[in-house]
């Protein structure tokens, strides 16, 4: 097979980790205001996330770079042209990676409420815009026969790729709910539980809206393995919920993971062979074949990624299992 | 402004910002690996208070230093997507290797050590700070094996217009990086030892728990010495390296025009860029032979003579950077490294001779020093960057043919904007908790980290 297609499927690896992951600490995020009730308790929700949400946040940057190594000219036009959402979207990450550190460091109401106010902030911005990005990549975006986008910031914004964003961010509230129901205790444990179930509503409606949505608005159902992908989604979201509803709270969390897991490859599949579509001029997309590295540098990389992403996979699973309690007020750090 | 000018303030910005917390960084996690060492091996309970202590301040940086490498991350693609096109192949191969060799293993074992101090047997917790610091430092190596291509571009061709690699381990032998690499991770423990150092200071000074920053100060008073020397001596070789792989940037930190043997060094001159001359100078006769060829004579190639070979080479157009900011920057880093010398040797001198404590001014001067390795860091990479210029690659592009073509000069303002309040208020925030934490020392009670039990204070309802 062709490094670039390797790459291909690697970039799509990259990007399903990073939903997986970072997806339940942008839904903790959203939830700390409304879940937590006094200062104890909000920073049991931050704590949950606390040892790993630093280590989830670098399968972004990996994605990133991967793509600039094995795509650069997806790396050049996606950064350049969604520039503003882009900006918007980093802001966000440092004032909620801040926040998270610094939120406990210093008593007073008005400190950590602010905080609380900005993680939430800085959690829901990347969650919607990471749904857009994601839907504009499919749908197409007005790039030139040089490679460069010539839209706005405005032209990233229509129905379907907000609806896109509204589906990625109730997925990822849902999925941080699921996750916050294995890791804390008791009562804050029912209480994400009976959020979940009543985000899930939405998110289902928001998930049927977004494949409806993808019909009109994209190929991707050429692909028949895409469109059954797409489905397969859905279908373990709606498991997800059924086991929520039962109390089977570890499989509610594995059915969301899931749902991102395949939500995530089915927008790779249906975009492949291309990165990002052009809507100016079918010919002007970015594909594996004209917006790839040389041979070398992805012989290089694929021999350093086979070897390290397994490793990765172990060591943050290790931190996983390190954590595996629930978390108490003994636990905390932060 | 145009969109290259403003584009190039915000990478200057963001860049100069990230780059105040990354030395720290890459100092301090390493003496607080030490420091958790010695407590591991001798179980004395005094290394635990500081690895926690030092190690507490060290979280509050690390944290602003991966927020600010965010934005680095994507800034190639924002504004210089030409740049990020020509030079995918040799510059992402060292990025997406930094992340998958040295940011995985940085954010993993970070959660492990801030989070498993009653979870893991001392011994692993140890190995969980000295996998952070060791990756943080692998992580420079990365990066600059990525800059040094831009210095000094090795092991490629040139094919389809864009910079192809032809050769990986011709990247990592890069003499540039093997000269750049350990000046950056020395002048990383002087930033470290230095904060130990300064901090103790402050708290010696005040008499303050004395029983915990004497060996603290101990510590970072050592790491500082060694250090510095280091740089100061990987810094000599780097400039003598300069005058075969750079002798522009050479000409340019010396400010000279003519070449000369036996060359001159100079320690201030009044620079007429215009007229390419300096009115004025102080210097010794034959100073810069003896520091670049180790003899009183041999010459030193001058910048009119280098601008008249570069037109040759790569067409008209001006190849001189900015000489006097250029000029200016060197000196204002050796002499930051001078003034960490003298105050690192009388202290030392002092010290030996246990009277340091009755020296006040020279421990105001040390707490004063703080600033002194940040001043010489932002000072040297202007040295290295601007001393490049007009190259962003250096004789493959020029830094306004790598702008990307398409964002314009309105969006550049408003993330430039944006980017220097934000940063400038995480700074104001930054800066007060460090200072907080570092004045209540470890003795004081550890409020933050416990909860208002039993309060349940209403924060949102």
């Amino acid at each position: 097979m062709d490094l670039s297609v390797i790459w291909f499927v690697l970039v799509a690896v990259l990007f399903i980790g990073f939903f997986f992951l970072e997806g339940f600490d942008y839904g903790v995020g959203v939830l700390l205001p409304y879940l937590g009730r006094n200062d104890d308790e909000r920073r049991l929700i931050i704590g949950s996330i606390g040892p790993v949400w630093d280590g989830n946040e670098v399968w972004m940057i990996t994605a990133g770079g991967a793509l600039f190594a094995a795509f650069p000219h997806v790396y050049a036009t996606l950064f350049s042209g969604f520039y503003l959402a882009l900006f918007l979207m980093l802001v966000a990450l440092i004032i909620r990676g801040v926040g998270l550190d610094f939120r406990s460091k210093q008593p007073g109401p008005v400190w950590r409420s602010t905080w609380d106010w900005l993680i939430f902030a800085g959690s829901l911005v990347p969650a919607l815009l990471w749904g857009v990005a994601v839907t504009n990549l499919i749908k197409g975006v007005p790039i030139d026969a040089k490679m460069n986008y010539v839209g706005t910031f405005f032209d990233l914004l229509n129905p379907y790729t907000l609806a896109g964003g509204a589906a990625f961010l109730l997925v990822f509230v849902y999925h941080g709910a699921a996750y916050l129901t294995l890791k804390l205790e008791d009562d804050l444990a029912q209480r994400a539980r009976r959020a979940a179930l009543v985000i899930g509503c939405f998110t289902a409606v928001a998930c049927l809206v977004l494949v409806g949505l993808t019909y009109v608005n994209t190929d991707l159902f050429a692909s028949v393995g895409a469109g059954i992908s797409l489905w397969a989604a859905v279908g373990a979201f709606l498991l997800s919920y059924l086991a929520m509803r039962a109390g089977r709270t570890g499989w509610a969390f594995v059915g969301s993971g899931l749902a991102i897991v395949l939500t995530t490859a089915t927008f790779f599949w249906g975009l492949f062979p291309r990165l990002m579509v052009s809507s100016l001029n079918p010919a002007w997309s970015l594909t594996v074949a004209n917006a790839s590295s040389s041979p070398l540098t992805l012989k290089v990389m694929t021999v350093a990624a086979g070897l390290l992403v397994p490793v990765v996979l172990l060591y943050q699973a290790w931190s996983y299992w390190i954590f595996r309690k629930r978390v108490t007020l003994r636990d905390l750090e932060y | 402004m145009d969109e290259l000018l403003l584009a190039r303030w915000q990478f200057g910005i963001t860049s100069t910002y990230h780059f105040l917390f990354v030395p720290l960084t890459l100092g301090l996690s390493l003496l607080v690996a030490m420091m958790e060492t010695v407590y591991v091996r001798t179980g004395n309970e005094l290394y635990k208070k500081m690895a926690k202590f030092w190690g507490k301040l060290f979280l509050i940086n690390f944290a602003l230093g991966v927020v600010t490498g965010l934005v680095q991350e994507f800034e190639f693609g924002m504004n210089w997507s030409e740049y990020s096109r020509f030079m995918g192949d040799i510059f992402g191969a060292p990025l997406a290797l930094e992340a998958l060799t040295a940011f995985y293993l940085e954010s993993t074992f970070i959660g492990i050590w801030i989070f498993g101090w009653n979870r893991l047997s001392k011994g692993l917790h140890a190995a969980a700070i000295w996998i952070v610091a060791l990756a943080s430092n692998l992580s420079a190596f990365w990066i600059l094996v990525a800059n040094s291509f831009m210095q000094a571009p090795v092991g490629y061709v040139l094919r389809n217009g864009r910079a192809e690699m032809n050769d990986f381990s011709a990247l990592l032998t890069n003499p540039y990086v093997w000269n750049q690499f350990p000046h950056t991770v020395l002048a990383g423990l002087v930033t470290g030892g230095v904060f130990v150092m300064s901090v103790s200071a402050y708290h010696l000074l005040r008499r303050s728990q004395v029983e915990f920053f004497r060996p603290s100060f101990k510590i970072g008073l050592i790491c500082t010495l060694a250090a510095s020397l280091l740089v100061a001596g990987t810094g000599h070789k780097q400039a003598q390296y300069l005058a075969e792989v750079q002798p522009m940037k050479l000409a340019a930190i010396e400010a000279l025009w003519e070449t000369a043997d036996p060359a001159p060094f100079t320690f201030f001159a009044a620079i007429d860029s215009a007229k390419q001359e300096n009115s004025g100078e102080i210097s010794i006769p034959g100073g810069l032979s003896l520091l670049v060829h180790n003899s009183l004579t041999g010459e030193v190639k001058g910048i009119k003579n280098l601008q008249q070979e570069s037109e040759k080479q790569f067409g008209s157009g001006s190849y001189v950077p900015d000489v006097p900011s250029v000029f200016w920057s060197f000196r204002v880093m050796v002499a930051a490294g001078g003034w960490l010398l003298a105050v690192t040797a009388l202290c030392a001198y002092y010290w030996r001779r246990g009277t340091l404590e009755d020296k006040p001014l020279l421990l105001k001067a040390a707490v004063a020093t703080l600033a002194v390795p940040y001043i010489a860091n932002s000072t040297g990479w202007y040295v290295a960057e601007a001393g490049r210029q007009p190259w962003i690659v250096f004789g493959l592009q020029r830094v306004e043919q790598a702008v990307s073509p398409t964002v314009s000069a309105t969006s550049i303002w408003m993330t430039l904007i944006g980017f220097t309040i934000v940063y400038g208020v995480l700074a104001v925030i930054g800066l007060y908790l460090m200072g907080k934490f570092a004045k209540q020392g470890p003795a004081a009670p550890a409020e933050t980290t416990e909860s208002v039990e039993g309060k349940g204070v209403e924060l949102w309802t």
